[in-house]
């Protein structure tokens, strides 16, 4: 099957709109927020105007419906990743929440919450992180060492943009009670080898996490393959809406882990002094839920599963490829991380000598290109690169072998503007 | 193209050759101040000096790292303020903010802003206002401390 994009266009009415002195639009910033298609969009708007209703507890015929569309996101988003159940799936509000969900969870059984020592966390204990991750995977995690006592260890980044797995045995060791690594860096597009790590993991019996961000977006991921045992992703940046995100976690974890936030919906009973508590998914759901959300999320996923994800992945290579060449052609630009193809997604960030990203995506904006500038939440990579900042970059199923022609020229445009070509 | 009302010729010369760049020796108060959204950062020293009992600005430098805007507005916040004392440098850098504050619809007074009336088309742009008030910010800040310090010392 090959992606129809002209078609697929058509389906994303922004993409129709005009920009500052009635420029086309050319979105290059889907590593940030996707662009929604019509179907997620009357998705939502239907379930405002037709379903419209609290959850779980209202026993009125809107409530039922509500509730179908609410859980049927879950069965949906299930078997759009492969877990074994919905009950795996668990509704946040985006992949840094079902981050802190684990941290603050695991931070709660650390502080006497009934649950089991592969949880618990304190002094000789450590995490493990990599130097590529966007700040929502390593700032709940520092949060959580000065908590417990525990200590936070990385990967370290190669040169060009790879994890340096020569310190694999050295930094996961029995000390280590959690694994939490990027599957493909926001940055540099590297896919990381998932499995690899989580095995070593396993085998000194420690937990895996894996931010999924930006891969199940782009490609297809079955969680079971993956070999992590919590997964987080995110609505927003797979055509679905903001507000919504999810973790996936193995049952069997999820059935012993203690709650995170706590409130109404996630109780089995409540007395004055102590509460018990719902079985996961629900557990895990304090409060009022993106109910709109969850069923704009569901048309994300049919949306992506109708166009077809292994022919979305083949597009997306093909503009990778496309751009990877014409960047590289471009004198005085430096592409950060695999300049291949290779284990490597869309989004490509990179210096203009002598033009601070800012300006670049400045002068691109006048020509109607949307990139992003400055670090993207990954601060300590770019230190680690010797970079203050770069423009990013990232492509989807709507983009065009014309948008990154334009791109190119666009950055051109930007190098005689500042007089350094 | 729209985009010369954001980068004003005033604006490209002080950013190819910034003024006052540079971090000199002595000075009453240093200060380090980060744009978290890009990592833009720049340390700022100010030192004052007594002039019958009101403070003036005697020296600001500097060294920064940033875009065009950050850098090109050092550059001139450094042009206005040094000389000048504190009361009235503190008045300019407040029609300053004002101006970036403005949306584009202020009409900026040279006699006061100079060269920094060239910045009024950035508060058309949300989100470059932070690169143009990141030295400025930093200079009220080094400045304060400044104040203090010769207080205490004073005291």
């Amino acid at each position: 099957m090959t992606l129809d994009v002209g078609r697929v266009r058509k389906d994303f009415p922004i993409l129709d709109r005009q920009m500052r002195g009635g420029k086309p639009l050319t979105y290059l910033d889907s590593a940030n927020t996707s662009q929604k298609p019509r179907q997620v969009i009357d998705a939502i708007s239907g379930f405002y105007e037709r379903h419209n209703a609290n959850i779980h507890r209202a026993t009125h015929e809107l409530g039922e419906e509500a509730t179908a569309a609410y859980e049927g996101a879950r069965i949906k988003v299930a078997g759009f990743v492969g877990a074994r159940d919905e009950s795996e799936i668990v509704f946040t509000k985006n992949v840094s929440e079902a981050i802190n969900l684990v941290a603050y969870s695991m931070g709660n059984a650390s502080a006497g919450a009934a649950a089991p020592a592969r949880f618990r966390l304190g002094p000789g204990d450590e995490i493990v992180v990599t130097e590529m991750e966007h700040h929502s995977n390593l700032v709940p995690w520092q949060l959580l060492c000065q908590r417990t006592g525990a200590t936070l260890r990385w990967f370290g980044v190669t040169p060009d943009g790879r994890l340096d797995l020569s310190q694999l045995d050295d930094l996961i060791t029995e000390r280590t009670k959690l694994v939490s690594l990027v599957h493909q860096s926001n940055v540099l597009g590297t896919v990381n080898p998932v499995r690899l790590i989580a095995d070593r993991a396993h085998a000194v019996g420690a937990l895996v996490l894996a931010d999924a961000a930006q891969s199940v977006p782009h490609m297809p991921v079955d969680v079971q393959d993956l070999g992590a045992d919590f997964v987080g992703f995110t609505g927003h940046k797979m055509c679905g809406p903001t507000g919504i995100g999810v973790l996936w976690g193995r049952r069997e974890l999820l059935d012993e882990m203690p709650p995170f936030l706590g409130g109404g919906e996630m109780i089995e009973t409540v007395w004055m002094d102590h509460s018990t508590f719902a079985a996961p998914p629900h557990k895990f759901e304090a409060g009022t839920m993106p109910i709109a959300e969850a069923a704009g999320l569901s048309a994300a996923v049919d949306y992506l599963s109708e166009t077809g994800r292994a022919a979305i992945h083949e597009h997306e290579q093909s503009l990778l490829t496309d751009a990877l060449t014409q960047l590289t052609e471009l004198a005085g630009v430096r592409i950060l991380g695999p300049t291949e193809a290779a284990d490597r997604g869309t989004a490509i960030s990179f210096e203009v000598d002598g033009v601070h990203p800012h300006d670049v995506s400045q002068v691109l904006d006048e020509l109607g290109i949307a990139v992003r500038a400055g670090h993207h939440c990954a601060w300590p990579l770019h230190r680690a690169l010797g970079v203050q900042a770069s423009t990013r970059a990232s492509f989807y199923l709507y983009n065009t072998h014309e948008e990154v022609t334009a791109l190119a020229a666009g950055i051109r445009q930007a190098q005689q503007f500042f007089g350094v070509a | 193209m729209q985009i010369q009302s954001l980068y004003q010729e005033i604006i490209l010369d002080h950013y190819r050759n910034p003024h006052h760049k540079g971090l000199r020796e002595p000075f009453d108060a240093e200060v380090h101040h980060v744009n978290p959204t890009c990592g833009d950062e720049v340390t700022l020293r100010v030192t004052l000096k007594d002039a019958d009992g009101d403070p003036v600005v005697a020296d600001v430098s500097y060294d920064a790292l940033g875009c065009s805007i950050s850098q090109a507005s050092a550059s001139v916040m450094s042009d206005l303020v040094i000389g000048k004392p504190v009361g009235e440098a503190m008045r300019i850098a407040q029609e300053f903010l004002d101006l970036m504050q403005s949306k584009g619809e202020a009409a900026p007074d040279e006699s006061t802003l100079e060269d920094a009336v060239a910045f009024a088309g950035v508060s058309k742009y949300p989100a470059r206002i932070k690169c143009a008030l990141l030295g400025w910010m930093a200079w009220k800040d080094a400045t304060g401390r400044a104040l203090d310090e010769t207080t205490g010392h004073a005291s």
